[in-house]
């Protein structure tokens, strides 16, 4: 005889514990500390830093291990805990100009003043396997040599100079605040760049891609890619001024692309730009082109009804944790929607069968 | 480590009940609200349980089910989330509950003034799948125009001979909104004109909505196509009811079925009234 579905509070204990003893694998070898995650899955931890909206290393390395490796599952760990976190204030925006880079190339000047720096990139590796780091690990040291510290300009400011490139303006109005306001459609840049910073990777990496082959095309160049440390300040409203309250690690891209002009204007490049957590140079530049395929209206371009250049659609679109909260939620019962659909389907065929009777008399 | 009482700040419960009273002020219109990340994944109920951490006080007793059940393993998962976060008596109860949170069931018996049930809604707009741009059905529902969607159940008559709906069935709010009653079987849709206040959460989609008590709650039809609440017609194999919905549930594997209460609690209740149905009547093979 049947039993009412019952043993959901067991069953879900048991499957707490399973899932526990498997994260931990096999006991006879040693179990990953968050710490190593940390120093040597470093790229896995900026991915989530970026798409959490949290830098805090220490935090996504043990997302990382609590989820098992599944960082969109990690990155909804450190989701799920920045809701806990109070909103002090808002930091004064970071200034990338002094940022202490690690890594700066331009793809549009062969040299370009403060030189470029190649820094720590898998760009001119070959993709063969090394054994030797499953035998003997890792043991290379790089050279090193002191720098002091100094401001680095931006490419494409050379360009404006000329005045070869178009001019953001700043309008002076406080940004808003994707993670305490409702999205709302059309929404502005400065949304669109937050809603793109914390997108998934694999999302706005096809639709940057499909700009590239012809989808709302806009001729990128990377001006400028800097990966690097930047101070955070916050203006103290008891101190009177603003303070270093810590650094982070952030890529910046700025691509310049397809010039637009009219009769009057003489012809321009404009822009795209990406800025993410750590470095995450793959999404900085996924960034810069969807960012600049969204600007069509602003750059009196023409809509091709492209994806990359409906707003609507990528920004409802991009965040993972509600993309995979809702595919994922299909799992769970179904069964009243499913059976008021069996008695629906029931009723439908009976009624078509009756007439094909009556059709067959 | 001490989370705020039922987990969120209270900046944001703020927040919430002021898009509850919005939503309360303009029935069955939706109100945009900043969702925050939840503990659960979106479209488990993360716009219901913001909801209810929001209106819960230390002197509510919850209650919660899924399919109409306490016992389905997301109804266990939230109960415990607010054990732990609210540290609040729950129950399985219907008539103890002061706030009752559900997916996809109206409880089989009448809620009273004294309750509030909190539905867990995954997609808000009902033109969404007539029109999938936000931008678009925003202004639909501004300028009251619902043509698509009688089209769209004149569409479907003229295909299958009726209106090919059986949950989500769209209704008009005060002969005003458009609103999606949540993936409600239609055999509950008659039962949202209640004495209980009825709140309406999308997390992901991040808006809420709202019917006071006796809100006029009419499911769209037509005069000569009139909507029918529809169940299996079937009595419950384990309490004999014939007026409560039936879950079918596959008890071997030559095809044999028999149909049972989704709302647990009232099937219990009945069992403990009437004793169980031993030799069911209604457990002849299928048409």
């Amino acid at each position: 005889m049947y039993v009412a579905v019952k043993g959901g509070e067991k069953a879900i204990d048991n499957a707490h514990a399973w899932l526990s003893e498997l994260r931990r694998g096999d006991e006879n070898v040693l179990e990953l500390s968050v710490d190593q995650i940390r120093e040597q899955l470093s790229l896995a931890v900026n991915r989530v830093m970026s798409e959490g909206s949290l830098f805090d290393p220490d935090l996504a390395a043990l997302a990382i291990k609590q989820s098992r490796g599944d960082l969109i599952e990690a990155i909804f760990l450190i989701r799920a805990y920045r809701t806990t976190l109070p909103r002090f204030g808002y930091s004064a925006p970071i200034n990338t100009d002094s940022m202490q880079c690690t890594r700066r190339i331009s793809a549009t000047f062969k040299d370009i003043p403060g030189g470029q720096i190649l820094g720590p990139t898998f760009d001119y590796t070959h993709r063969l396997l090394d054994f030797k780091l499953a035998a003997e690990g890792n043991r290379t040291k790089a050279q090193s040599q002191k720098t002091e510290a100094k401001s680095t300009p931006h490419i494409t400011e050379f360009l404006n100079k000329e005045g070869l490139i178009q001019t953001e303006n700043d309008d002076g109005s406080d940004p808003p605040d994707l993670t305490r306001e409702p999205l709302e459609i059309p929404a502005n840049r400065a949304i669109r760049l937050q809603a793109l910073s914390r997108s998934d990777e694999g999302f706005l990496l096809g639709l940057a891609y499909s700009t590239q082959r012809g989808y709302a095309r806009n001729h990128a160049f990377v001006g400028e890619l800097r990966i690097g440390i930047c101070s955070v300040e916050m203006d103290i409203p008891e101190l009177g001024f603003s303070i270093e309250i810590g650094e982070i690690e952030v890529t910046e891209c700025e691509t310049v692309n397809q010039f637009v002009g009219s009769k009057k204007e003489p012809p321009q490049f404009t822009r795209g730009y990406g800025l993410v957590f750590g470095q995450t140079e793959r999404k900085a530049i996924s960034m810069a082109l969807v960012d600049r395929a969204m600007r069509w209206k602003e750059l009196g371009e023409e809509n091709k009804n492209a994806p990359a250049q409906d707003a609507e659609f990528v920004l409802y679109h991009c965040d993972n944790i509600q993309a995979t909260g809702f595919l994922e939620h299909i799992k769970l019962p179904h069964y009243v929607d499913f059976q008021s659909e069996i008695e629906l389907v029931r009723k439908l065929r009976k009624a078509a069968d009756q007439n094909k009777k009556q059709e067959g008399k | 480590m001490d989370y705020n009482f039922a987990y969120l700040d209270e900046q944001t419960k703020r927040m919430i009940r002021r898009a509850i009273l919005k939503g309360l002020a303009i029935p069955g219109y939706q109100v945009p609200f900043s969702s925050r990340e939840m503990p659960m994944p979106y479209g488990w109920g993360t716009g219901g349980v913001q909801v209810s951490a929001s209106i819960l006080t230390p002197e509510d007793r919850l209650k919660v089910i899924d399919q109409g059940a306490d016992d389905t393993t997301n109804a266990v998962s939230i109960r415990k989330f607010f054990e732990k976060t609210a540290k609040i008596p729950t129950t399985e109860n219907t008539e103890e509950a002061t706030v009752i949170q559900t997916r996809h069931r109206i409880p089989e018996q009448p809620l009273m003034d004294s309750q509030i049930l909190v539905y867990q809604v995954p997609i808000p707009e009902p033109l969404r799948f007539l029109e999938p741009r936000e931008s678009e059905t925003r202004k639909m529902h501004a300028l009251q125009e619902y043509g698509l969607m009688h089209v769209k159940l004149y569409e479907d008559i003229s295909i299958n001979g009726a209106i090919a709906t059986s949950y989500a069935y769209p209704v008009k709010v005060e002969d005003r909104y458009v609103m999606d009653p949540s993936p409600i079987p239609k055999f509950d849709n008659p039962k949202m004109e209640m004495e209980a206040v009825q709140l309406f959460g999308a997390g992901r989609e991040q808006r809420i909505y709202a019917l006071p008590p006796f809100t006029k709650v009419r499911s769209l039809d037509f005069e000569d196509y009139p909507f029918e609440p529809s169940k299996a017609d079937y009595k419950c194999n384990l309490c004999g009811s014939d007026s409560s919905y039936l879950d079918e549930v596959i008890i071997d594997d030559k095809g044999g079925r028999m149909f049972v209460c989704s709302d647990t609690d009232y099937c219990q209740k009945m069992i403990a009234k009437h004793g169980e149905v031993s030799k069911p009547d209604n457990q002849r093979a299928l048409p």
